[in-house]
């Protein structure tokens, strides 16, 4: 009982925009640093990887691009996750972390349809098909756009968090889709190779570049993410010190 | 400078609401419009600004500045709506009708301090409370010169305090040689003021 | 007339992202065609300029019906409408259209090259119905302040302004389509559709805010 109490206590420090505010400022520095160390070590083993005998260099385009497709995912993942935390736990800082991660993700998603296109015209001749993997990341894109919208739309945070919620956990029904309609259909995006059952399709000198890549875009998205968050809170505290600003300048000519 | 209406008549919804209106107000002059609600103020005040038409009768000021000719160009009018957006800040509200309307004797800055809000000039209009949007609205009246005031309920919202101030601002405007015509039921604190009663007879 | 263009585009661009919502709806209606039409490239490359045109005008009527509303909401339109002496009030109504057209049509004319490449458009016909598109949208917005006027008192006039503005935008959609196709497919000119759309603007620019304050002055109450 005493275990649990002290449980919800520290989970409320956590929710504390305060306490957040103090770990983000002490996190930050060191999560930018080790973020441009990995990104930088990636960029030169890409740099080093060999030239694939079909497609020539253009298959180092895989290694952001596989990152960012992965990120788009993942981003709407977490802002699920931070959607059932605004719903279900009522966790303050839930909110905060979805309406964050919506512009980073509709980034990464952009740069993954564009990084997407590159790779195709030179390998299927053309910028854009409408087969299932692509036409349904174009979808999570929209998705995310229709996200940030929604958030803008309504300036009242309280009022516009379950409801970016509710949209939220709705459209993550596409993240599966997303994920396996490489699978389900026969499409011309490649097949998943470097997550499947009975390990991965992929050459090691290709492998450990993209995993070290994923990771360096995955610290990034972390580093953008909680800079995101306290400058929401940071717009927040702005927004109430005005309400603020403005009641005390009524009390000043009354009295 | 006069302002002169004889035999005026006014409709609103095909309801004749009032006719056969003769009112003159000269310059430094304020006229009262009083009445039950319904009795027409309001469709008296928008007569007289020109955004609606009257029913009979005819309305001129005469002797009014060379910079504004017609009635319409030279009133200002500050009816039930504050014409301020939410979004933009008070300043941006301000200096966008500044530039609308003309540049006058009061800086922004001289006019919020008028109202008592030197200092929210930043805020968007939006965080204000009821009264201190009234006030803004009033600031707007003060940044672009006009001689006539078309006040429909202008102290609506306001405290004791600013209502005292309002009044000391039409007082200003009077002695300046404006016109004020002003529709309420709250006594606005102008003395002298000339007092046209409506919709008593009917 | 600076302050009120400046005005008008600082709220489209701050009051809840209604440009966004423009091009996402955009984004949408082009994104629902080849689920309509099948993925078949040759002939998404065949409609691509007809569907963009047809996106663009659907995004265009959009928003329009808030024009004049939200000016009436809070009671500016009464103070716009008072200042015509000062102001020529279609003057007014001119600059209010070209600074919505500038907040929430000229975005959809900017992705347009994007949308073509999803439609596997090519380089000639993307760039011909960009073009078209710049030259032709205002037409569509001048056209909607029409709408818009005449709706303003109406509480829910919302759809009723698309519904009454789209017959009038068809020579708009008819001139623009061929412009697009007459730069790319041989035998059918672009210049002579081009010119005739411009023609189209530049008639729209001068009628729609003449027809529009008449509608606005009369809707007073």
């Amino acid at each position: 009982m005493s275990d649990a109490v002290s449980k919800t206590g520290r989970w409320i420090d956590l929710a504390n925009p305060t306490r957040f505010l103090s770990l983000a400022g002490g996190i930050l520095p060191w999560l930018g640093g080790l973020t441009a160390l990995v990104l930088a070590i990636g960029f030169w083993m890409s740099m080093n990887a060999p030239d694939d005998y079909q497609q020539g260099s253009t298959v180092k385009i895989m290694f952001i691009h596989v990152p960012f497709a992965w990120l788009s995912m993942m981003c709407y993942t977490i802002m699920s996750i931070a959607a059932l935390g605004t719903l279900v736990w009522r966790h303050p800082l839930a909110d905060v972390s979805a309406k964050a991660a919506a512009p980073i993700g509709a980034v990464f998603t952009a740069l993954a349809l564009i990084t997407g296109s590159l790779w195709g015209k030179p390998m299927w001749g053309t910028w854009w098909v409408w087969d299932a993997r692509l036409t349904s990341v174009f979808v999570l894109f929209l998705m995310y756009l229709g996200i940030i919208a929604l958030t803008r739309a309504m300036d009242d945070p309280a009022k516009s968090a379950k409801a970016t919620a509710i949209l939220t956990l709705v459209g993550f029904i596409n993240i599966p889709i997303i994920k396996f309609s490489v699978d389900w259909w026969n499409t011309l995006h490649q097949p998943a190779s470097v997550l499947r059952m009975g390990g991965s399709t992929l050459d090691p000198s290709y492998l450990k570049p993209l995993l070290v890549m994923a990771i360096g875009f995955t610290l990034l998205f972390f580093t953008l993410h909680m800079m995101a968050m306290r400058n929401e809170i940071w717009r927040r505290r702005v927004t109430a010190m005005r309400r603020v600003a403005a009641r005390s300048a009524d009390r000043g000519t009354v009295s | 400078m006069r302002l002169i209406a004889e035999n005026l008549g006014g409709e609103r919804g095909g309801e004749l609401l009032f006719s056969g209106l003769h009112f003159a107000v000269s310059s430094g002059e304020a006229l009262i419009v009083t009445g039950p609600n319904g009795s027409g103020k309001s469709t008296l005040l928008r007569i007289i600004a020109g955004l609606l038409s009257q029913v009979e009768g005819m309305l001129r000021l005469e002797g009014a500045p060379a910079a504004f000719e017609g009635l319409a160009a030279a009133a200002h009018y500050l009816g039930h709506l504050n014409a301020m957006k939410s979004v933009l800040s008070v300043d941006e509200n301000l200096h966008f009708w500044q530039s609308f309307h003309g540049r006058g004797q009061c800086s922004i800055e001289e006019a919020l301090e008028c109202v008592s809000l030197g200092e929210i000039g930043h805020l968007p209009f939006g965080y204000l409370s009821t009264g201190q949007k009234r006030r803004v609205s009033i600031a707007r009246l003060l940044v672009s010169d006009r001689p006539v005031w078309l006040l429909d309920e202008p102290t609506a919202g306001l405290d004791k305090a600013s209502e005292t101030q309002f009044a000391g601002l039409m007082r200003g405007h009077l002695t300046g040689g404006g016109i004020i015509v002003a529709a309420t039921h709250l006594p606005l604190g102008l003395e002298g003021s000339k007092e046209l009663a409506l919709g008593g007879a009917a | 007339m600076g302050a009120l263009f400046l005005r008008d585009v600082r709220l489209g661009l701050r009051a809840g992202g209604g440009a966004l919502v423009g091009i996402l709806f955009f984004l949408a209606v082009i994104a629902v065609v080849p689920f309509g039409v099948g993925p078949d490239l040759k002939l998404l490359s065949r409609i691509g300029a007809a569907m963009l045109w047809i996106g663009a005008l659907l995004a265009t009527l959009l928003g329009l019906d808030r024009l004049f509303q939200a000016d009436r909401d809070d009671g500016s339109l009464d103070l716009l409408i008072m200042a015509s002496d000062r102001h020529m009030l279609p003057l007014t109504i001119l600059v209010k259209c070209l600074a919505h057209w500038t907040v929430s049509v000229l975005p959809l004319v900017i992705a347009s090259p994007l949308l073509g490449l999803f439609m596997n458009m090519e380089p000639a016909a993307i760039g011909a119905t960009a073009l078209t598109l710049l030259v032709g949208t205002p037409a569509i917005t001048l056209i909607g302040a029409v709408g818009a006027a005449v709706a303003v008192s109406l509480p829910r006039g919302g759809l009723l302004v698309s519904v009454i503005i789209l017959p009038l935008t068809i020579p708009v959609l008819i001139f623009g389509v061929s412009a697009s196709y007459g730069a790319v497919e041989d035998p059918a000119p672009f210049l002579a559709p081009f010119l005739i759309l411009a023609a189209i603007t530049l008639f729209f620019a001068v009628l729609g805010p003449i027809a529009a304050a008449a509608a606005l002055k009369s809707s007073a109450d």
